[in-house]
């Protein structure tokens, strides 16, 4: 993804100050990540640099650091992420729209915190809001597939 | 959407909509009402919800998947009689056609309470379902998507199927009565198996057989909790919404309208926006500004720098002048008295004591997480339109006239939607669409509205005053009568979707008052309409999303005024009028073991609605923490006669629900100096996951009719709410939403 970038770079023009969100879904075609507010309320738009977990409508193309992982870098239909995997296993998504910043923001934390607890979940989740209301199934989600990647490390 | 996606791209074609290499075949009696929009190139007989190619079979939807899983449910229906595989089966979004229209919608038109409907209402209430057919009544709404499908898909599919059979026993040379179907193909009694891409042609010029669905005892699929085959997209980032549509040679584009909604632009100044980096055009139209750039961030920050003088709202211009507007309606002529039950002014005249309250509800905005967007491409004679909707007929009527257009002129593509909740029933985002595209023939431009433009200009929930007054005796409700102040949803919709006035008493606007199944002597509801231009729109679960709260806070005053426990007080005056809904109303209690003694610091409250063909309890259970209230438990109840899919019904419930709780902790939509004040999420919330109380479900499937699911979970959520702070603090919360009162923990 980072390679993605770095290579768009020499071809387009916007500019520095064009939040990395609209760079990758209107200038790169990742639609993938979201627009849902445009000032980092709903995370919707959130994606990995260097694997921490960032607002991407909140940060300048200039200010990108490192190496940017959308959710289609984390996983895709064959070679699902563990979180993808256990999002199907649970039927997570309802509409659907607010669920790649969620797996984005629920990758970090896992990779942070191996095993977390429900209020740790919580606290870790509460900035991406879901209309349809499907906060259980993804809390239940979470713990699985921290589940699933401790069997496998 | 990957394999299903090209097909639909590839089969539906501008004006002679062919199916493009594929067959289109089957056929329900409606097909032959209303033509089928999918007709294959080598012309065949029809159906509208089936495709098969050489790919595979492909399940065409007239319904819009939101996120209420009718693109799980519908096709189950589907492929329950055609016995597919499940996990082969590939499920698009269908064209805009009056072949899709909603007979279960048009037949709620019906001014009866549904609980207690008769034969011959419900049969007026099928013959109304015609009449959808002739308006092109093409909608995702009113929680009826499995209602109006049951039947006709179902035939669809059977028919479908014994087509396929006859076509096998055709080529094989062996009775149809040998032949049996199975994963996708049909099957000889020796065991040769004929794939359906084998027989769909021969199949196509098969006069459709009528044959009966199979009876539930038969079932493989429905009533199973089923993968969702929108799942693997939705988890991967690979679902294409409406934001998500990308064309060859797309401009992207914002808008700015009158925040004085409704209001004129007086004139613009384009010069600041034509400036900024990235910004190529802007357009005027006429009552706002559309800017044209390279990427959506650029046009949104365009169209807001843009100088524009608006001129007023045609509207007063602060919330409490908007709520002096509603309480007038009490002075104006009365719009409708749905339920006149005894002789409510001699019961008060003659009470010991009469209970009084006004309750007052804020307006409220839809909040869907994908803001409203459309993509269009205009040449001159023909408009092409990519939304994500409720109402693809809409759409395509409105949009052909914003740019001058015959409706059959416009094609409409839908596309996954990132929330509807009544929001994507109107059509004015298309409609702005197509005029942006009309200023550049030939060129697709995609219009995605900043969220702040989406908030404040919503169709709104309207605000609400109920007056409402009456009395006990001997521990039950003896009178009951509530006059409602509120400017008409219906009326305006109707305007806005048919151009015609809808006269006569507005049931929308005093559904779930006056169609509720308890049984007092004295029972009075009048409704009266406000005069006012705020745009209003259908939020989910409509009218009962105010009026449950309403009804059932008013109820909970009553048990109250009477010392009744409150659930007890209810079944007690319940059970007489419908034993469908007292076993709802049991069932919470022994779920939420209401009988037993609460935690110290806790409350306990319950709420009944019925709604949308739907009875619905739930009981909330709230703690103080330290001075905050926890939301900490909610247990529902539900019967809808059928549950295709538990699991889907269990998350629309939670969905429900969730849906009512944020608006009642902190929704409200208000206005200064004519515009609405709430521009994003930090000022327009939701609950978020910390905030979430822990949810049971129970599905009874003992109604005889089968009732919706999408909404009838989200009106008794905010009284069951309030009903139990009453509990824990003793304070009757007649305005919302909560926050302005109660510290919550979120």
């Amino acid at each position: 993804m980072a390679q993605t970038l770095k290579c768009a770079r020499d071809h387009f023009e916007a500019p520095e100050d064009t939040p990395l969100l609209w760079v990758l879904r209107d200038e790169l075609g990742l639609t993938g990540t979201k627009f849902g507010c445009g000032v980092a309320a709903c995370g919707a738009c959130t994606v990995h640099i260097e694997g921490e977990a960032v607002r991407s409508c909140q940060l300048r193309l200039g200010d990108v650091w490192g190496a940017v992982t959308t959710i289609e870098g984390l996983g895709r239909p064959g070679a699902l992420h563990a979180l993808q995997d256990a999002w199907i296993r649970h039927q997570v998504a309802q509409c659907g729209y607010c669920q790649p910043g969620q797996i984005m923001q629920a990758a970090a934390l896992l990779a942070e915190n191996p095993a977390p607890s429900d209020a740790e979940i919580d606290d870790a989740m509460t900035g991406n809001l879901c209309r349809c209301g499907t906060y259980s199934r993804i809390r239940a989600a979470i713990h699985d597939a921290a589940r699933a990647l401790v069997g496998e490390g | 959407m990957g394999k299903a996606g090209k097909i639909a791209r590839r089969s539906f074609l501008v004006g002679s909509v062919a199916i493009a290499g594929g067959v289109a075949f089957g056929g329900w009696w409606l097909s032959r009402r209303a033509p089928n929009p999918l007709a294959p190139e080598e012309g065949a007989a029809l159906n509208p919800f089936v495709i098969i190619d050489g790919e595979g079979v492909t399940l065409v939807m007239g319904r819009s998947e939101m996120g209420q899983g009718v693109h799980t449910t519908l096709a189950a229906m589907l492929a329950e009689e055609l016995d597919l595989e499940w996990e082969a089966v590939r499920v698009v979004h269908g064209p805009a056609s009056a072949a899709y229209h909603n007979e279960a919608l048009a037949a709620m038109g019906l001014p009866v309470a549904d609980y207690a409907k008769t034969p011959m209402q419900r049969r007026i209430g099928g013959a109304m379902g015609l009449l959808s057919r002739g308006f092109g009544l093409q909608v995702t709404g009113g929680s009826t998507s499995t209602r109006d499908a049951y039947e006709p898909l179902r035939r669809s599919g059977a028919s479908a199927r014994e087509a396929l059979k006859q076509a096998a026993s055709g080529r094989l040379g062996v009775e149809v009565a040998r032949l049996r179907t199975e994963g996708g193909a049909v099957i000889a009694p020796d065991g040769t198996r004929l794939p359906y891409t084998e027989l769909a042609e021969a199949a196509a010029r098969i006069d459709p057989p009528q044959v009966a669905p199979r009876p539930a005892s038969e079932w493989r699929l429905l009533g199973r909790s089923l993968p969702r085959p929108d799942m693997l997209a939705k988890a991967t980032g690979t679902a294409t919404y409406g934001v998500d549509v990308r064309l060859p040679g797309m401009k992207f584009a914002s808008v700015r309208m009158s925040p004085h909604l409704g209001g004129e632009m007086r004139g613009f100044d384009p010069a600041p926006a034509l400036e900024m980096q990235g910004v190529e055009q802007v357009i005027d139209l006429g009552s706002g500004v559309a800017v044209v750039a390279r990427n959506s961030w650029a046009a949104m920050r365009g169209a807001e720098a843009v100088e524009i003088d608006w001129g007023p709202a045609p509207y007063p211009e602060t919330t409490e002048a908007i709520f002096e507007r509603i309480a007038e309606a009490f002075n104006r002529r009365r719009n409708s008295r749905l339920r006149n039950d005894g002789n409510v002014t001699n019961a008060l005249d003659g009470a010991s004591e009469v209970i009084e309250a006004e309750y007052r509800l804020p307006f409220l905005a839809h909040a869907t997480m994908e803001p409203m967007n459309a993509t269009a491409l205009y040449t001159g004679d023909s408009l092409e339109i990519w939304a994500p909707n409720q109402t693809p007929m809409a759409q395509a009527s409105l949009a052909a006239r914003a740019v001058g257009l015959r409706a059959d002129q416009v094609r409409v593509h839908t596309t996954f939607l990132g929330g509807g909740f009544g929001r994507r029933l109107e059509a004015d985002y298309s409609a702005l669409a197509a005029r942006v595209a009309k200023e550049m023939p030939g060129t697709p431009v995609q219009l995605v509205w900043s969220r702040e433009e989406d908030m404040t200009h919503d169709y709104y929930r309207p605000g609400v005053i109920a007056r409402m007054r009456g009395a006990v005796q001997g521990g039950l409700a003896v009178a009951f009568d509530c006059k409602l102040a509120a400017p008409s949803v219906t009326r305006q919709a109707v305007v806005r979707m048919t151009g015609l006035p809808a006269p006569g008493p507005d049931k929308g606007h005093v559904e779930g008052l006056f169609d509720q199944p308890y049984a007092i002597p004295n029972y009075r509801i009048e409704g009266y309409l406000a005069d006012l231009d705020v745009p209003l729109g259908f939020w989910r679960s409509v009218g009962h999303s105010h009026n449950g709260f309403i009804h059932e806070s008013f109820i909970d005053e009553l048990a109250h005024a009477a010392g009744r426990d409150p659930l007890e007080f209810r079944l007690e005056l319940i059970r007489p009028e419908s034993a469908v809904a007292a076993n709802v109303l049991e069932q919470v209690a022994m779920m939420s073991r209401w009988q037993e003694p609460k935690a110290p610091g806790t409350g306990r409250g319950v709420a009944f609605v019925w709604s949308f063909g739907t009875p619905v309890a739930q009981v909330i259970e709230v703690k103080d923490e330290g001075g905050r209230i926890r939301i900490a438990k909610a247990w529902i109840a539900c019967d809808m006669g059928r549950a295709f899919d538990p699991a889907i019904v269990r998350s629309q419930m939670e969905s429900g629900l969730v849906y009512g709780l944020s608006a009642a902790v902190m929704g409200e939509i208000t206005f200064a100096g004519g515009a609405v004040e709430q521009r994003n999420f930090p000022d327009y919330d939701a609950l978020r996951m910390a905030g979430m109380p822990e949810i049971e479900v129970a599905i009874l499937e003992l109604q005889d009719g089968i009732g919706g699911a999408g909404e009838p979970g989200t009106p008794p959520a905010a009284p069951a709410l309030t009903n139990a702070l009453f509990d824990l603090t003793g304070e009757r919360l007649r305005e919302l939403p909560l926050n302005r009162r109660f510290d919550f923990v979120l």
